[in-house]
């Protein structure tokens, strides 16, 4: 079993501190019918080839009332008494209505928001009931709707998707928390093989709206299981829906849209921004940021730098030292990889004539290379320099060593200054 | 012991005489579908084809619980309950031709059946991946406070897969409205029971998840009928899944594609296990007066007649539009598939050609 890293503390997502198990509690196990195999065959079998016993032919001829399987035909009616959840007993949230807040406390008010107006939307997840969840995105959630609709489920990252999947094939809006980006694997089946196929392979028939939040991204010294960001896999997964917010005001708009669309979204949160930045939030009137529309976070003509989730902030920081040494960089916030504004990214290198992408997961196959593709075949009039990537390198996420596997500004100001120097 | 709700009893279940010719016309329907599918495959006329013979007492026993509203995740061999909850056979026959009749529109190869309208979930290849979504389905019904139970079909190859243990754990922490129903066929593919689990059959597995598992008589069509019904009331009423063990045996191989005598020697199978369920019961249902040979022998001719009209329905329809290789991938396409798209289509009028000839 893996190993499991919290935060020490809520208020910071610095250093995770190490798991303190519950202890396990021991619970008698329900009775169980065991037939022995010799006996129930044989004893059943005895029905093989022998003509009924008088009370079997009794039962047989007397015509009981009509069993309620399907054999009966439509004709039979499904006693269905659909009810919505019984609507939750609100309680004071705990998060700040007024102010600014933090990506997590704008995660935390938008859930609390939505799930008051739509009974449909369950979550579920690891440590997300009682708990809050460990970075606290939950946080009041299980006081104000309950166990019904908030789940602390077991440890099996297969079955919380796996189980999201069905209730939304089933009428629910599930939002699934993976506890780390880097635990996503164990499910990764469930996501790619069915989340991501069933609309498809049932013609449409069947669809999943399943939400899956998982923080990822590295800068919280967390090695190499609290950092990956494992964005490249989805984004190559036909039929999924891919958001990064960067900001608390995005991750709000962004997960509204998600709840607003039926397709299934992975929801990637950069963990290093849950804390970093606040930002006084649009009134609660419902609207959400249409995926697929990018954000120009830097206005500039000579280079452009594509981003998104934590490396956003990178790259300003880059475009801020780059303006103090005379170089105009535009920065572009992707906010969403599917669907990606390619008509932005586009319009804005042939401004620029340059791009440089940075991203903090690996190089190699990284969403960097499809969107210098993407530039390559829609831009190459445009450029006057070489696609340049700023990435992490094609390892293991490393602990000690995460200051230098991280892009940061001073590597993407190099690239910056590559390119326009080129 | 006997449990809550779960059936002590060896009485054959009190069925009217029309619910069991219905029980033996479904077995009699999926063997006759058996015999015509491996015929057109070896014809080359479908690509693939997975045979139930021998499970039909496993398969219309447990799904013919089932009511209209009742959700159905199967495996591969459980096609025949989606035939019995209404769906047109030409239809059925439609998937295996992928063509326009296909619910699914071509994109799945044979036996992956699926329809929406008859809550018969769109099979995936990937064994087991089924389970924890019925278990899933289910909760939502505990949520909406429904009567619904699901049906999670698995075979016991199945219960080797990481998503077998979730369903079932995930299933029993949520006492969830489901059955966990494994036809145990005693072959996964070439490899034998006894080398996918050590365990004492697939019943037992769940005591210690804290469910009840029953092993049945996978070849007595009655017995898998009561031990479902029984674990179907009990998940009505709240007490929550039931681990069912039909233990059964795959007499054909496991596809079209493979040759069984290569791997397996049935001169070491217990007799009792190689009984044909279809006549055992048809013996039992003469042996009680319900069927003669001229009965069986009439209907067996019409389901042979309806079999073949559906088949020359089915055939000949029209091949899928070269537009379906790309809806239903999103409920909102990304504009990049939609170039994609336009690369194969061109604007999609139907005249416009794309950017090579099809």
């Amino acid at each position: 079993m893996h190993e499991r890293r919290r935060p020490r503390r809520p208020k910071s997502p610095r250093a995770p501190g190490r798991t303190t198990k519950p202890a396990a509690r021991v619970e008698k196990p329900a009775q169980n019918e065991q037939i022995s195999p010799k006996k129930a065959i044989s004893e059943r079998s005895l029905q093989k080839g022998r003509p009924p016993s008088q009370k079997t032919k009794d039962a047989l001829t007397s015509t009981p009332a009509a069993p309620p399987g399907i054999l009966q035909g439509p004709a039979t009616p499904n006693p269905v008494t659909t009810t919505a959840p019984a609507p939750a007993e609100l309680v004071a949230p705990k998060f700040p209505t007024s102010g600014p807040v933090t990506m997590v406390q704008s995660l935390v008010r938008t859930l609390h928001e939505s799930m008051s107006a739509d009974p449909r939307i369950v979550v579920l997840g690891e440590d997300i009931a009682k708990n809050g969840g460990v970075f606290r995105v939950t946080e009041g959630l299980f006081d104000a709707f309950g166990e019904t609709r908030v789940i602390d489920t077991p440890l099996n990252e297969s079955g919380i998707i796996g189980v999201a999947i069905g209730m939304a094939m089933n009428g629910l809006r599930p939002i699934a928390e993976i506890q780390f980006a880097d635990f996503v694997y164990p499910g990764f089946d469930q996501i790619v093989s069915e989340l991501s196929k069933m609309r498809y392979r049932s013609g449409g028939e069947f669809t999943c709206p399943v939400i899956v939040r998982m923080p990822y991204g590295g800068g919280i010294r967390g090695g190499g299981y609290h950092s990956q960001s494992p964005e490249a896999y989805f984004v190559h997964t036909a039929g999924l829906h891919v958001y990064v917010p960067s900001t608390p005001t995005d991750a709000r708009g962004l997960l509204r849209a998600a709840l607003a669309g039926d397709d299934p979204v992975m929801f990637l949160e950069p963990k290093r921004n849950y804390r970093t930045i606040k930002e006084e939030l649009p009134e609660n009137d419902g609207a959400y940021l249409p995926p697929g529309v990018a954000r120009t976070v830097v206005e500039g003509t000579q280079c452009t730098v594509i981003a998104w989730g934590a490396m956003v902030q990178i790259a300003s920081e880059a475009a801020a030292l780059a303006n103090d040494k005379g170089m105009s960089v535009e920065v572009i916030d992707l906010r969403t990889l599917v669907p990606m504004d390619v008509d932005s990214i586009l319009a804005s290198v042939r401004k620029t004539g340059r791009a440089v992408i940075v991203h903090e997961a690996p190089r190699t196959c990284g969403v960097g290379a499809e969107i210098a593709a993407l530039i390559a075949d829609g831009a190459i009039e445009s450029l006057e320099a070489p696609i340049l990537r700023v990435t992490g390198f094609d390892t293991p996420f490393p602990y000690a060593l995460e200051h230098v596997y991280l892009p940061n500004a001073d590597r993407v100001l190099a690239a910056v200054d590559k390119a326009i120097h080129f | 012991m006997p449990v809550a709700g779960l059936p002590a009893t060896t009485a054959a279940p009190a069925l009217s005489r029309e619910h069991l010719l219905l029980l033996y016309r479904w077995m009699v329907t999926i063997r006759a579908i058996d015999e015509k599918m491996l015929m057109m495959q070896r014809q080359g006329r479908i690509a693939f084809f997975g045979p139930s013979a021998g499970q039909e007492a496993a398969i219309v026993g447990s799904g013919s619980v089932a009511r209209k509203g009742d959700w159905i995740f199967p495996a591969l061999r459980e096609g025949g309950i989606l035939l019995m909850r209404g769906f047109p056979i030409a239809r059925y026959f439609g998937q295996m031709f992928g063509n326009v009749l296909d619910t699914q529109k071509g994109r799945q190869m044979p036996m992956h059946f699926s329809s929406g309208e008859h809550k018969f979930v769109s099979l995936s290849s990937p064994i087991a991946t089924q389970l924890p979504q019925a278990v899933g389905a289910a909760w939502a019904s505990k949520i909406r406070r429904e009567d619904v139970v699901t049906f999670g079909y698995i075979g016991d190859g199945g219960t080797s897969e990481n998503d077998f243990h979730s369903a079932m754990n995930f299933a029993a922490v949520g006492k969830v409205p489901c059955l966990i129903i494994c036809q145990n066929n005693q072959w996964a593919i070439s490899v034998p029971f006894s080398s996918q689990t050590a365990s004492d059959g697939v019943a037992i597995k769940a005591a210690a998840y804290g469910m009840p598992g029953i092993r049945v008589d996978g070849n007595d069509v009655l017995a898998c009928y009561q031990a479902t019904q029984a674990a179907f009331e009990r998940a009505r009423a709240g007490h929550g899944p039931t681990l069912i063990e039909l233990v059964t045996y795959r007499r054909g191989g496991h596809s079209s594609s493979d040759d069984p005598t290569r791997y397996r020697d049935e001169s070491k199978v217990p007799p009792w296990l190689l009984v044909d369920p279809i006549s055992r019961f048809r013996d039992w249902l003469v042996a009680g007066r319900h069927l003669t040979d001229a009965s069986d022998a009439a209907m067996r001719a019409e389901i042979k007649n309806t079999i073949d009209d559906a088949v020359k329905e089915a055939e000949p329809a029209a091949t899928v539009a070269v537009d379906t290789l790309f809806t239903d991938v999103y409920g909102s396409p990304p504009a990049t598939l939609l170039a994609q798209r336009a690369e194969v289509i061109g604007d999609g009028s139907g005249k416009a050609e794309g950017a090579f000839p099809l």
